[in-house]
């Protein structure tokens, strides 16, 4: 399963609401302000790091790039470009946003 | 002297207005709108200070490249500020130390304040308008 996170972990909840529910072996996708999460730094970090032991860890680059992120992405993110998310929507069965 | 004078219309009234800056760019139309309202406030020669705090501080940093997301790169208007006169930037330190950030990673001169002085300067306005 594809798990896609837009908002902010540290304006919202959504973030933590994904990971307490996504099953090992799936993939998150942040992308838009969710993609803070995953870079250096931040309050999030750990949670992404400790995370990404069970999960697939994706990011939108160009919404890293759109927020001056793009060279601080935490080790074991995957950066990647708009057609990678249409590859990753494509390859799962099923998609759950968190709005 | 005609009557003119006699009447307030209010012009010639400074009132000091801080905006308080809360949202990351880009994921929302706030930061946007409310750089829009700040320089429209200047142009009225208030007395204008803003304030970034929590996910606001994100809104100063270097290196945006927005071409990838097709929207407006706003971030450069930040350093245009001084040219209206506006010079009162102030950011939060626990909302940057949260996030990991630094001066050395903004893009304009700001103020770092604790959240004791943020209270201070936010309870001296005479307007506090929020994005």
């Amino acid at each position: 399963m594809l798990h896609i996170v837009n908002k902010s972990a540290t304006d919202r909840g959504s973030l933590e609401s994904c990971l307490a529910m996504a099953t090992k072996g799936s993939a998150v996708l942040l992308i838009e302000d969710a993609v803070y999460a995953a870079t250096t730094g931040g309050a999030a970090a750990a949670k992404i790091q400790a995370a990404s032991a069970d999960l697939k860890i994706y990011a939108l680059g160009p919404d890293l790039a759109a927020r001056g992120m793009a060279a601080r992405v935490l080790d074991g993110v995957n950066v990647v470009d708009y057609a990678g998310f249409v590859d990753l929507v494509a390859e799962h069965k099923s998609c759950q946003s968190w709005l | 002297m005609s009557d003119m004078d006699e009447m307030d219309d209010g012009s010639g009234i400074v009132k000091k207005f801080m905006f308080l800056n809360r949202k990351a760019p880009h994921g929302t139309v706030y930061a946007l709108e409310g750089l829009e309202v700040v320089l429209i406030t200047a142009a009225f020669d208030q007395d204008v200070s803003m304030v970034f705090t929590d996910d606001g501080v994100y809104q100063l940093l270097k290196g945006i490249d927005t071409k990838g997301i097709e929207v407006k790169d706003f971030s450069k208007t930040y350093r245009a500020l001084d040219g209206y006169d506006i010079e009162k930037l102030y950011v939060d330190q626990a909302s940057m130390d949260a996030r990991g950030l630094t001066e050395d990673d903004l893009i304009v001169d700001v103020t770092v304040l604790s959240v004791d002085e943020m209270a201070n300067l936010m309870a001296e306005q005479d307007v506090v308008i929020s994005f």
